[in-house]
């Protein structure tokens, strides 16, 4: 295969609606070979609906894209020749093994036998389910389930892996294992693209992202810049109990650089943050719990939006 | 040597190894034949069942066999002699034959077709490698149209064990069962690819059009012997133009040239119908 220079996808004023719906709102980005490249944002922000349309399963209202250089809309088996699809819900066959499931996967490329028996050996050995391999699908737990449509979407040696929310509704363990495969696969040079409205996900996987909300982007750059351009350097969480946020707030108004009042707690945002809760101790006022941590993108989400990922 | 840099160069190999095909050979593959990749898929599920598709395929025309010839048959030929100027059996195998893979088509077009849109999703699997939509449509239904060659090959082997045929045509009632089954496949698969919610409307297709489709349409006594205003059903009935075909080929029955071609052309008809009917339904479907 050529090697591809330019972006490997590259939107333009994307758009894309559904009836009077707006889903995807006039977006543009580009994303390089070999980056990580990140949709940050909550449930129904519009991340799947553009993943669709890079795949071609999803038909844009306007605007341009081209994915490897190939619209698309007209170019569909084309573009998916070219990528690894890993979607929000898991469409194994469960009635064939684990090993069959890659096989049949593996000739919707038209690749042959031969060809696909020791890949798919090899798959499971990268996603851990070698033991697994004439077992059914259903005997998998949901982890496993992951693995095995990551290892499926590896198939066709795609240059660009698209990964659809890829640990929604896993265990940290499970969550884990999944990111340490992602990690393998980025340092081989894979292009991945993730959804995701974790933001630990975020950080752990993507060199660069943007954060998307009701269609729009709302801010781009790579985790660490953003944290530091929309955010500060620590967060003071304060909990006085549900009832007793909103009061003691008018206590705290001139602390930190910024507030933010959750249902169940108080946020504060400054470079140093047990500076501020000795402050706040000194004020005589007592939390029921208190923690100082690192800003995250979590905090700059609610910054630009106001409210939190995870609803 | 170490553990991790052991993993890394398998890993590196993992990604491209280069062993695979490029996209564009791929793609190109794909769009010639992708619907066969999904038949195939198909038909590697269905061998988890193939036991009780055998059992299906064999066992209930045997109980047609053995009930309606043996049984019914020995007092249908005691008192009027011959029906359509055969013994009953002969008159009732075709009718077996076709009948049977029809009403197959019934389920195959059914609940299969829901499941890849809705409960297991698996049409959304091709459609995220290069098969597109319309591949998908036509792929499951030529899986299905294979599956019924085998089982119409299967009851084509019991009307010769019974005696039941009487021409060395008698093997074309295999591609008239199938040809019959697709007519009223294709269509119903169509259909089924427009619902959305739960298939309730599946056992109303059962009920109230596979089985007068079954009963009224010249498959246990000829059409005519019915009243003349009951006889429109199996003229709609796919089931009739089949088995009409079937008996033509199985013990030469009197149809007429033109009206033999009447059954083909209406069979054909349903059949390519239904077919472009559902590719375009999975593209509207599975593209939005």
């Amino acid at each position: 295969m050529a090697i591809v220079i330019g972006p490997v996808i590259v939107a333009r004023g994307l758009r894309k609606t559904y009836d009077d719906v707006v889903a995807v709102d006039d977006i543009d980005f580009e994303v390089a070979p070999g980056e990580s490249f990140g949709l940050l944002g909550p449930n129904g922000a519009g991340k799947s609906t553009t993943m669709r349309m890079i795949g071609g399963t999803s038909t844009r209202t306007s605007g341009l894209l081209t994915v490897a250089g190939l619209d698309p809309a007209t170019h569909g088996p084309e573009v998916r020749a070219h990528l690894g699809v890993v979607p929000q819900q898991d469409n194994l066959d469960e009635e064939l093994s684990v090993t069959d499931n890659l096989v049949v996967y593996g000739r919707y490329f038209g690749l042959p036998h031969a060809y696909l028996r020791p890949k798919a050996a090899e798959l499971l050995e990268f996603a851990q389910l070698t033991e697994k391999a004439k077992e059914k699908v259903t005997k998998l737990s949901g982890g496993m389930k992951r693995r095995l449509t990551i290892a499926r979407a590896l198939i066709n040696e795609p240059r660009v892996l698209l990964l659809d929310e890829p640990t929604t509704g896993l265990d940290p363990q499970a969550r884990h294992i999944l990111w340490d495969r992602l990690f393998r696969l980025k340092e081989e040079g894979v292009t991945l693209i993730v959804t995701t409205h974790f933001m630990d996900e975020a950080e752990q996987l993507c060199d660069r992202l943007i954060v998307v909300d009701r269609g729009r982007i709302m801010a781009e750059g790579s985790p660490q810049a953003l944290i530091r351009q929309y955010s500060t350097r620590e967060v003071l969480e304060l909990r006085f109990g549900s009832d007793r946020n909103a009061e003691v707030l008018s206590q705290l108004a001139d602390l930190g650089d910024r507030q933010e009042v959750l249902p169940d707690r108080i946020l504060l945002y400054a470079a140093d943050g047990e500076a501020l809760l000795d402050e706040v101790t000194r004020r005589g006022l007592h939390p029921v719990t208190s923690l100082v941590r690192r800003s995250s993108l979590e905090d700059v989400f609610l910054r630009l939006t106001g409210r939190s990922l995870v609803e | 040597m170490s553990e991790v840099g052991r993993t890394l160069t398998d890993s590196n190999r993992l990604a491209y190894s280069g062993r695979a095909d490029a996209p564009a050979v791929t793609s190109a593959r794909a769009r010639r034949w992708g619907w066969w990749f999904y038949a195939e898929h198909f038909l590697r599920s269905s061998k988890a069942y193939a036991w009780s598709i055998l059992g299906y395929s064999v066992g209930q025309p045997l109980l047609y066999f053995l009930s309606l010839g043996l049984g019914l048959g020995s007092l249908v030929d005691q008192g009027v002699g011959t029906v359509d100027g055969v013994p009953y059996l002969t008159f009732v195998g075709p009718a077996i034959l076709v009948s049977t893979v029809v009403m197959g088509a019934s389920g195959e077009m059914t609940y299969p077709v829901m499941g890849g849109f809705k409960w297991q999703r698996l049409y959304y699997a091709p459609i995220s490698a290069p098969v597109s939509p319309a591949q998908v449509a036509t792929g499951h239904f030529v899986a299905v149209m294979i599956r019924f060659v085998l089982q119409a090959t299967v009851i084509w082997l019991m009307l010769l064990a019974f005696g039941a045929t009487t021409s060395p045509w008698s093997w074309l009632t295999i591609p008239v069962g199938v040809l019959a089954a697709g007519a009223f496949g294709a269509p119903l698969q169509a259909y089924a690819a427009t619902l959305l919610d739960e298939g309730a409307q599946f056992a109303f297709v059962q009920r109230f059009i596979v089985m007068p489709m079954f009963l009224f349409a010249g498959t246990f006594f000829p059409l005519s012997a019915m009243p003349a205003w009951l006889q429109w059903i199996g003229w709609v009935s796919p089931i009739w133009h089949g088995t009409q075909l079937a008996r033509l080929v199985s013990y030469g029955a009197a149809v007429p040239g033109w009206l033999a071609a009447v059954h083909v052309a209406y069979l054909g008809g349903l059949l390519a119908l239904g077919v472009v009917l559902s590719r375009r339904r999975y593209e509207r479907r599975l593209i939005a």
